[in-house]
C-alpha cells in the first residue's frame, strides 16, 4: 500500500500524484518508470516518474484519465492508498554525453521530460525545452520548466499560447540555426514519429520514451516488445528509451491498439458512458 | 518374489468435456480411503528406489507406511522434514520421470501412486490449524530473492531453524511461477497462499512490489543481512525472431499466462483485459505450451493446435499433460515448423509451417529435425502462442556486476551455490535455466543447508 500524499489537478482529466514510495524514491534516476495497481483487483499499469525526492520519499507522476483504471485513481485523493507502487523500473536515460540539448514534450510527455531537464541543469548543461499541446489549458510544469530550463518555446494548437503550431514547426527553426546535437521527444507516439522523421532529415540524434502495453515491467511478459534497428527489444528492460531513427513506428502504434476493444467495455462499465 | 497383484488407484479427474470450459482443478484427488489403499501398495523396499528417484530425498517408504496406518500428520511431518510444498510437488512434480519411475511396481501392475498420496497429505496438512512453533531465535538475518518454489523452499528450511528471513517479491503476489505460470486448474492458487501463509506464521516476512537490482540492490541486502539467496528464476521469454512476430494477437506464453492467472482476467469483470482467440495456435510443446493451450481452450477458443518442430516421442512435456490436452480436443500438428506469422490490419491472421522430418542424432542424442522441401502450408489462427522455453532475467545480473553468469545468462554457482559473490547463494531455473517446480525446490533447500552451516547455526 502506498499512499497518495499530495494531488493536484494540472488540466481537465490530467492529475499530478506524489506518492509515498521511499524505495523507489531513493533509488530512481530520469528515465525511468514504475507500475501501480491502484485496487487489489486493478491492473498493472505503467507511468513514467515525472520527479522524485529522496528526501521526501516521494515519486511525482502524471495520470491522464483515459480508461478503466486512470478514472479509478482519480477517484482517489490525497491521504488515500493505492494497493501496488514498484520500482523504478527501466534503464536510466544520460544525455550528458551531449552539450546542445532539445529537451521535446507533447501533451503529459511534457511532465516527464521533467526530470531530465531538471538534471540536465543540475550537471550545468540546461537544455532547450520545447512543450506542445492542444491548448494552453494542457500545457503543463510551465514553472518547474521556466526554473529549469535554458530557453522554453511553447506551442499550441490553437494559438492559445505560445507558437500557433506543432512542437515540430519550433523545433524545424530551431534546427536551421544548427541549434542542437542531440533532441529527446516525450508524448503520444505521432508527435514523437513526427519529431523524428524531422530530425532525421537534419541528422540530430534523437531519443524517445516508449510507452507501450507491459504488465510486469521486469521483461518477464513479452508485452512491450518493440522492433529497434530491425531487432525485437523490450521497453520494460532494453528502454523505455531508445534510439527514434530506429523504431518501427508502424508496428509500435498498430501494437498499442492491441487491447482497444477489451478496454472500451472496462471504460462503460466505470462510468456508463460508450465510445 | 512374488508380488500380489493390485492394480494402481487411478486419480479420479473431471470429465474432459466439462472441465475444458472451467478453470477448476482437472484431478480431484485421492480421499482418505483410496489414499490409505494406495499407501498400502508400497513393498517398503529396503533399498528404497523410490528416493533415489526424489530430488529432495523425500522418504517415501516412511511416510507411506504411516499413511497405511491413518498416521496422516505424522506422514506429514515426514514429508515435511525435506519438501516444504508437498500439496504443489503432489500436484506439478514429473513423479513417472522422478520416485514413481524407480517404483518396483512400475512394470507390474503400476507404480504407486506416491504424488497422489503426497499430494491428499499436503491437502491434509494444510487443512489442520496452525501450532505455534517456537523456534529459537539465532539473531542472524538472510535475505531471499523471488518468492517462487526455491526461494520458498529455502525461506522454509531457514525460518525452521530461527533465522531471520525476508522475502523480496518483485510482483504483487508471493508465488513467482506458481501463482503467474502454472494454471489453476492445475494448481489451485488458494494451495499457494496456504502455503505461504504457513511461512508467515513461522516469522517469515515477505515484501512484495520490489524488484531486487531496482528497488533495493544486492549490496545493501548484504548490508543488511549475513547471507543472500537468489531464486529469481527464468523468466524472459524466448521468440522464433521470424517475420510476423510482433502482430497484435502474437504473445509470449508467459503473457498470456500472467494475465490470466496472476491477474485473472478470465474472471468476468477482472481490470486486465485479454484477448480471447477462436482459433489458436500454440508453438512449443513443453509443459507452458499444454498450459497455455488448454488455459485458451477454457478462454472459448473454438480450436487450438500445438505446432512442434519434432515428434511426439520427443515432446518434453509431460504425458499426463500430454494425454490432458488431447482428452480436452486440443489438436497436434507435429514436425512442423513455424517459419513466419501472417496477419492484415496489424492483427494476426494466420501461420505459415514448413514440414520437417527427423535427421541423424545431435550432441544430446535428440534427432535433428530438418525442413522437408517445398512442404510448406498455412494454417489460420487469430492468435499465436509463443511456448518456446524462457532464460534468466539478466536484470539481477545488470545490477550488478560481480555475479558471474554462463553463455545462456545463468547464475554460475560452486557446490554449495554459492555465486561468484561471498554470501550470495542461488539456486533454481537462475542457476539452471528452465527446470522444474521440484528441482527449484532441491536447490533451494541445499542451499538454505550451506547458509546455515556458514552462519554456525544447528
Amino acid at each position: 500500500m502506498n499512499q497518495i500524499v499530495k494531488k493536484r489537478a494540472l488540466a481537465p482529466k490530467v492529475n499530478e500524484y506524489v506518492i509515498s514510495a521511499l524505495r523507489v524514491a531513493t533509488h530512481c534516476r530520469p528515465g525511468q518508470f514504475i507500475i501501480l495497481r491502484v485496487d487489489e483487483e486493478g491492473e498493472r499499469i505503467p507511468f513514467t516518474i515525472c520527479d522524485y525526492s529522496a528526501d521526501e520519499g516521494t515519486v511525482t507522476i502524471l495520470v491522464q484519465e483515459v480508461g478503466y483504471s486512470t478514472a479509478l485513481l482519480a477517484q482517489k485523493g490525497e491521504g488515500d492508498y493505492i494497493a501496488d507502487f514498484v520500482g523504478p523500473l527501466g534503464k536510466a536515460t544520460d544525455l550528458s554525453e551531449y552539450n546542445r540539448i532539445a529537451l521535446v514534450g507533447g501533451g503529459i510527455g511534457s511532465a516527464v521530460i521533467y526530470p531530465q531537464a531538471k538534471f540536465l541543469r543540475a550537471i550545468g548543461k540546461p537544455a532547450d525545452v520545447i512543450l506542445g499541446a492542444r491548448n494552453e489549458q494542457l500545457l503543463m510544469y510551465l514553472d518547474e520548466f521556466d526554473r529549469s530550463a535554458n530557453n522554453l518555446y511553447l506551442a499550441t494548437d490553437d494559438g492559445s499560447r505560445g507558437v500557433k503550431g506543432f512542437v515540430t514547426d519550433v523545433l524545424k527553426k530551431r534546427l536551421d540555426e544548427n541549434a542542437y546535437d542531440c533532441v529527446m521527444a516525450v508524448g503520444p507516439m505521432g508527435m514523437m514519429r513526427a519529431v523524428c522523421a524531422l530530425t532525421k532529415e537534419y541528422g540530430v540524434k534523437t531519443v524517445v520514451s516508449m510507452n507501450p502495453i507491459m504488465v510486469d515491467g521486469t521483461g518477464m511478459c513479452g508485452g512491450c516488445r518493440l522492433t529497434v534497428g530491425g531487432k525485437t527489444k523490450y521497453a520494460c528492460v532494453d528502454g523505455p528509451e531508445f534510439d527514434g531513427h530506429e523504431i518501427d513506428w508502424e508496428t509500435a502504434m498498430s501494437r498499442l491498439g492491441a487491447y482497444r476493444e477489451q478496454e472500451k467495455e472496462h471504460a462503460c462499465r466505470l462510468t456508463g458512458e460508450r465510445r | 518374489m512374488a508380488i500380489e497383484r493390485k492394480r494402481r488407484n487411478a486419480i479420479p479427474e473431471q470429465d474432459a468435456t466439462i472441465r475444458s470450459k472451467n478453470f477448476d482443478e482437472v484431478a480431484l484427488g485421492f480421499d482418505e480411503k483410496v489414499a490409505i489403499d494406495e499407501a498400502s501398495r508400497c513393498l517398503n523396499c529396503k533399498n528404497a528406489p523410490c528416493m533415489k528417484g526424489c530430488p529432495v530425498g523425500v522418504r517415501i517408504p516412511e511416510f507411506l507406511a504411516k499413511v497405511r496406518e491413518g498416521k496422516f500428520s505424522e506422514a506429514g511431518e515426514i514429508i515435511k522434514s525435506t519438501n516444504s510444498l508437498p500439496s504443489v510437488c503432489g500436484r506439478v512434480c514429473p513423479q513417472e520421470e522422478q520416485c514413481e519411475k524407480m517404483c518396483v511396481r512400475v512394470k507390474i501392475d503400476g507404480a504407486v501412486s506416491i504424488g497422489g498420496v503426497e499430494r491428499f497429505i499436503g491437502d491434509y496438512m494444510l487443512s489442520l490449524p496452525s501450532e505455534n512453533k517456537e523456534v529459537i531465535k539465532t539473531g542472524k538475518k538472510v535475505a531471499v530473492v523471488g518468492s517462487g518454489p526455491s526461494g520458498l523452499t529455502c525461506a522454509a528450511q531457514l525460518a525452521q531453524k530461527g533465522v531471520e528471513v525476508t522475502v523480496y517479491e518483485a510482483f504483487h503476489k508471493t508465488g513467482g511461477v506458481l501463482v503467474y505460470g502454472i494454471p489453476e486448474f492445475r494448481l489451485p492458487k488458494r494451495l499457494v497462499g496456504a502455503e505461504v501463509d504457513k511461512l508467515k506464521e513461522w516469522g517469515v516476512k515477505f515484501e512484495l512490489n520490489t524488484v531486487v537490482g531496482k528497488t533495493i540492490t544486492i549490496d545493501e541486502l548484504l548490508e543488511q543481512n549475513d547471507a543472500v539467496f537468489i531464486g529469481s528464476g527464468a523468466g524472459l521469454p524466448m521468440f522464433m525472431g521470424i517475420e510476423g512476430e510482433n502482430l497484435n494477437g502474437v504473445l509470449s506464453a508467459n503473457e498470456y499466462l500472467t494475465r490470466i492467472n496472476l491477474m485473472r482476467a478470465y474472471e468476468s469483470g477482472s481490470a486486465t483485459p485479454v484477448q480471447r482467440g477462436k482459433n489458436v495456435a500454440v508453438i512449443g510443446a513443453g509443459n507452458v505450451a499444454m498450459d497455455a493451450a488448454r488455459t485458451a481452450l477454457r478462454m472459448g477458443a473454438d480450436e487450438v493446435t500445438v505446432i512442434y518442430r519434432r515428434g511426439r516421442e520427443e515432446m518434453p512435456a509431460r504425458a499426463e499433460e500430454i494425454k490432458h490436452a488431447e482428452q480436452e480436443g486440443i489438436k497436434f500438428r507435429l514436425l512442423s515448423n513455424p517459419v513466419r506469422i501472417l496477419g492484415e490490419n496489424g492483427k494476426v491472421n494466420a501461420i505459415e509451417c514448413v514440414k520437417m522430418q527427423l535427421g541423424e542424432p545431435d550432441a544430446s542424442g535428440r534427432r535433428t529435425p530438418v525442413a522437408v522441401e517445398n512442404s510448406e502450408f498455412i494454417l489460420p489462427a487469430d492468435m499465436v502462442i509463443v511456448a518456446l522455453g524462457t532464460s534468466p532475467n539478466p536484470l539481477i545480473k545488470d545490477s550488478f556486476d560481480a555475479l558471474e553468469t554462463g553463455k545462456k545468462g545463468t547464475l554460475i554457482v560452486d557446490e554449495s551455490l554459492m555465486t561468484s559473490v561471498d554470501g550470495v547463494y542461488a539456486g533454481g531455473d537462475a542457476v539452471t535455466g528452465a527446470a522444474t517446480v521440484i528441482l527449484a525446490m532441491g536447490a533451494g533447500r541445499k542451499a538454505a543447508q550451506s547458509i546455515l552451516d556458514r552462519l554456525g547455526v544447528k
